[in-house]
């Protein structure tokens, strides 16, 4: 090949390039645009404050996104501390035998199955063999399951990009290896960590597949039992965890029954259910990126 | 990992709210097929509003409604056909004893392109030739279904095997549920056979009648002859009322728990006036509503428990 021709394709390569991505963000684009057109006129506060109902211009997501908001909370508070302590040990603990490659290999094969089959584990497990019904707990246990997987590859990821000098600097003021870690690594880690939390909850929060083989419902007119209410007595405050036992519904789940409905006035309704999922996780990866950012600013 | 249980926290709060809501004690658990789960949202919805026990539907299809109804799980189950031998069984099995209550009626609706000229009627039998597990492969072409139809390219659009609608429809002209050819394009959203046979010329497809009503102008019905002797029926409210649209209506069920009828007040009450309301109400949603004297029978029987 001649110098020429090398400097063509050098040229031609990044245009090629540029055109696919430009491609990615049309079709997003076109998306976006045709769902706002169709859903815009729906987004109102009564939009959020309603029920579903049989009349879409009536029906609301109120069931649907507290309950989105009880399985974000329940699946973080499940899989975050088991993803973290899981990552921190396979990085920093585990000794390298044929037990850890089993179940480095196991976890890679697990963030690849497909969702619903949690959904036919959960309902085996959760449902019918721990009697915790079609709950909450049991929705936010299986996307836990889920997002476990890939909340551990970015903790080790996040792990392995400390610098070692960190480390070294610590243990050579005599800190012990958990000090090292808790005061030293985890810091510098923390941003990359939070990044890959949250990139494994808005994969979450548009599951509909597992949800739906659970059972979860989609007419339900009211929402899980508040954890914390107002009393009259002291301390003044009622904490109470039934929540977790009620059942619920998820944005995902109200859009796909509106979508299938024949009736013109509930896909409105679905659009606009999914301009609200579709804001919710930009808004959660635009923190990600953030997050990002910042973390390899301080590392830089 | 401080700021995070934080921020948990104050995501916990941030929807305190809803703490004045209040939440009725037992709620009327129902479940079972999607395609009467908008009657049975609208009756608990306006059951809501009256002050009656909230009732919440799921959507787990007909044959998912009767597994959890005949555990127990559930007061009520949609069904979409009657129920099966196997599932009366398991409810035997599982100490469940129930009433059966028709709520509504429903069409089914064959339909091709707004292009397509050839299409006058379709009998039963061309129905099945075009349906048949053994069509597969080998029935291609409109002019295999009768000479004088155009050779073209026969374009099949159904629902997917896990829909009462294709029980229901296989049942009725390949005499068997569940007994279907393969190689046409299915989908469980009736909204997405719709868009397929409004956008290509040889389309034909069947789904339910609620979805061509609101899709008059972009889909072409076919009326239906039972056999060659008789006169093709159009699907309407009224041929599907007075029976003669044939053999393509279905009546539409709940199946509801002598237990929970006898054990939660609620259910009992709710049934009640599921049966005064679902006249309106399926029609509202788009179905065809039984008779008057159906839904007193039913109300009759639920009196004599």
């Amino acid at each position: 090949m001649n110098k020429k021709r090398i400097k063509i394709i050098d040229s031609i390569f990044p245009l090629i390039g540029l055109l696919i991505t430009l491609l990615g963000l049309a079709v997003l684009a076109a998306l976006l645009v045709d769902a706002f057109l169709d859903g815009h006129k729906r987004l109102n506060l009564s939009f959020f404050t309603s029920y579903p109902s049989r009349k879409p211009d009536q029906a609301g997501i109120l069931s649907a996104w507290v309950g989105t908001v009880w399985i974000m909370c329940t699946t973080a508070m499940i899989a975050v501390p088991f993803g973290v302590a899981a990552g921190i040990y396979l990085e920093e603990y585990a000794r390298k035998n044929k037990l850890t490659d089993f179940i480095e290999i196991n976890i890679a094969n697990l963030a690849g199955v497909p969702s619903v089959i949690y959904g036919i584990l959960g309902l085996g497990i959760f449902v019918r063999m721990m009697h915790l019904e079609r709950s909450v707990l049991s929705g936010g246990l299986i996307l836990a399951l889920l997002v476990l997987p890939i909340i551990i590859l970015a903790t080790r990821e996040a792990l392995r990009s400390v610098p070692s000098s960190i480390r070294a600097a610590s243990y050579a003021l005599g800190a012990t290896k958990w000090q090292t870690i808790r005061f030293q690594v985890l810091p510098a880690a923390k941003s990359q960590i939070f990044t890959g939390i949250i990139l494994a909850m808005s994969r979450a929060i548009g599951e509909t597949a597992p949800l739906i083989v659970l059972g979860a419902l989609t007419y339900i007119p009211f929402l899980p039992t508040h954890p914390v209410t107002l009393s009259e007595k002291f301390p003044f405050l009622h904490v109470s965890f039934q929540g977790f036992l009620d059942p619920f519904t998820v944005l995902p789940i109200q859009i796909f029954n509106w979508v299938s409905r024949p009736q013109k006035g509930f896909l409105a309704d679905a659009a606009a259910g999914i301009i609200v999922l579709l804001v919710i996780t930009f808004v959660m990866n635009g923190v990600a990126v953030y997050l990002r950012y910042k973390s390899q600013k301080k590392l830089s | 990992m401080n700021k995070f249980t934080s921020v948990l926290l104050s995501g916990l709060m941030l929807f305190g709210f809803q703490s004045g809501m209040v939440q009725a004690a037992e709620p009327i658990k129902i479940d079972g097929s999607s395609t009467i789960f908008p009657i049975t949202e609208a009756v608990a919805e306006e059951f809501g509003k009256k002050g009656g026990a909230k009732a919440m539907v799921g959507i787990s299809g007909t044959g998912g409604g009767f597994k959890r109804f005949c555990r127990g799980e559930t007061d009520i189950s949609n069904a979409s056909r009657p129920i099966k031998q196997k599932e009366i069984d398991a409810c035997r099995e599982g100490g469940v004893e129930y009433l059966e209550f028709q709520v509504a009626y429903d069409g089914l609706s064959v339909v091709v392109n707004p292009a397509n000229y050839w299409v006058d009627y379709l009998t039963v039998a061309e129905l099945k030739s075009m349906w048949d597990p053994s069509a597969q492969n080998t029935i291609t072409q409109w002019s295999q279904i009768r000479t004088g139809f155009p050779d073209k390219k026969m374009e099949l659009f159904g629902p997917g095997t896990d829909s009462g609608t294709f029980d229901y429809f296989t049942e009725a002209i390949n005499g068997k549920s569940g007994s279907s050819r393969g190689d046409y394009t299915a989908s469980e959203d009736d909204n997405v056979l719709v868009t397929g046979i409004s956008g290509n010329p040889n389309a034909v497809g069947y789904f339910g009648l609620a979805y061509y009503e609101q899709n008059k102008s972009s889909l072409k019905i076919v009326p239906i002859k039972e056999d060659a002797g008789k006169d093709a029926v159009v699907p309407s409210r009224e041929t599907v009322m007075d029976g003669s649209y044939r053999p393509l209506s279905r009546p539409l069920f709940i199946y509801v728990s002598r237990n929970s009828l006898k054990n939660k007040p609620a259910v009992k009450s709710f049934t009640e006036f599921y049966l005064r309301n679902a006249s309106i109400l399926s029609e509202e949603v788009g179905y065809i509503s039984l008779p008057e004297q159906e839904y007193q029978r039913g109300l009759q029987h639920l009196e004599n428990l």
